[in-house]
């Protein structure tokens, strides 16, 4: 079947077989492997985007129901080309991340908390990134990481794609 | 972890809907998909057809109907969880809907899913059970509902005729001075429920219970009415030592799922527990006091 959704901010059309996720369109078809594909079945949170501005797991979707609506993955999140948004920053200075393989689940979930919540307890960031499992950190630093980004979006104009 | 092949049909209206699924016996309606995708990634479920509800305007809505509130089928959880009316009407549900999953799961979720899936662990069946919702569904050839109770059959198992569409759900809404207490235990807090208890109280101006609806989840194969602790408690004060002997009487030979995440011994003596607890809370919410810290 064929589908146009807007990924990034822009339009694209792809062929899928309805068996298909989005995360193995997005993965496979569009070449946008920042979706990672851990458990596929719904656990881990590996692979969420924001789907129509939302947090969803890409793997508890199929990408023909995807059809006329806005994905936005970790390559959409930076304001440029070899930039990074602010809360990927603040992911670097607390070092949120050692491994990596959920740090752009993490950080979608975290754009996605703060564009609907600038202030944040530290209880309702946990209670946010509860769906995203970390092996590595212990989700302290990641905690810090979203609480830090919190603080310096507050702090200024937000930019137009942080969203 | 991939599904195996399928047609895919998004239905543009109920009728349409009805119509696709009479035509395929082996069908299957997504609404969230939440559970029903990874189950076809697992392949436990293979459906030849999966009819697409999503965007049927007419089943998703949250509108006072009446004595009740009533929720169209696809209605998101995330959606229902930030609804002023069922913060109001339906303080129990709300109550429950921040347990359902985690956000990025009830961003997809839906009530009328959540209900049609019947996992013994849902949050949203502990609720209609306990407030004696009513669902309602429509077929190609019949419509009609179903109340709550006699809803769930089993473990993923529905009274839902073959071929029916399950289309809202009516929670009827208590008036006066109502309180809700709704516990559960899980491995981690976005997980499936290993018990769940639900208690919703009406207290008269004496603080004595006019009414009370008690019901436990994740126990057993779908969520069970405490009817005896009911009886025993309603007419009086809920003072601690009744609620106590009360819960116990009627928890006492429940069947309890027995398996690798609890015994059934460990469901049984939770049950007891959360359930003094929701009880506790619900009395203490409609006096307006602080639910107790447990």
């Amino acid at each position: 079947m064929r589908i146009e959704l807007d990924i990034n901010g822009e339009l694209r059309a792809v062929e899928v077989e309805p068996r298909t996720t989005l995360l193995d369109c997005l993965r496979d078809q569009m070449q946008l492997t920042g979706a990672h594909a851990g458990c596929e079945h719904g656990v881990c949170g590996a692979c969420t985007v924001l789907f129509d501005g939302a947090a969803v797991r890409s793997c508890l979707m199929f990408a023909v129901q995807a059809q006329g609506s806005a994905v936005r993955t970790i390559e959409g999140v930076t304001p440029g080309p070899g930039e990074m948004s602010m809360i990927q920053d603040a992911f670097c200075e607390t070092h949120g991340m050692q491994c990596g393989y959920c740090t752009p689940a993490m950080v979608l979930v975290a754009h996605a908390l703060l564009a609907d919540n600038p202030e944040p307890t530290r209880e309702e960031i946990i209670d946010a990134i509860s769906g995203n499992i970390c092996r590595c950190t212990g989700y302290a630093q990641i905690v810090e990481a979203i609480a830090l980004a919190a603080e310096r979006m507050r702090g200024v104009n937000r930019p137009v794609n942080l969203k | 972890m991939k599904a195996a092949p399928f047609e895919y049909s998004r239905a543009a209206s109920i009728e349409e809907a009805c119509a696709l699924l009479a035509g395929d016996e082996s069908a299957r309606v997504i609404a969230g998909g939440q559970t029903l995708v990874a189950m076809m990634a697992m392949r436990l479920a293979r459906p030849s057809l999966l009819i697409d509800i999503n965007r049927i305007a007419a089943l998703s809505y949250i509108r006072a109907d009446g004595d009740a509130i009533a929720i169209g089928a696809t209605t998101r959880q995330c959606v229902a969880e930030r609804d002023p009316l069922i913060a109001t009407k339906l303080p129990l549900l709300a109550r429950a809907i921040p347990r359902i999953g985690h956000a990025a799961t009830r961003a997809r979720g839906t009530i009328g899913g959540s209900l049609a899936n019947a996992d013994p662990a849902a949050e949203c069946a502990l609720v209609a059970v306990t407030l004696d919702a009513v669902l309602s569904f429509q077929s190609h050839s019949e419509s009609g509902e179903i109340a709550a109770r006699d809803f769930f059959n089993g473990p993923m198992i529905t009274a839902l005729p073959a071929g029916a569409l399950l289309t809202g759900v009516r929670f009827p809404v208590w008036s006066g001075k109502v309180g809700t207490g709704f516990h559960e235990v899980n491995a981690r807090r976005s997980d499936f429920a290993f018990v769940s208890a639900a208690a919703q109280v009406e207290l008269g101006g004496d603080g004595v219970a006019r009414r009370i609806a008690i019901a436990v989840g994740a126990v057993g194969d779908f969520p069970v009415r405490l009817t005896s602790a009911e009886q025993a408690l309603t007419g009086t004060a809920l003072e601690s030592a009744k609620v106590e002997a009360a819960v116990r009487e009627a928890l006492a030979n429940i069947d309890a799922l027995d398996d690798l995440h609890a015994s059934a011994q460990y469901r049984r003596r939770v049950a007891v527990d959360l359930t003094i607890r929701a009880i506790t809370d619900a009395r203490a919410d409609a006096l307006g006091e602080k639910p107790h810290a447990h």
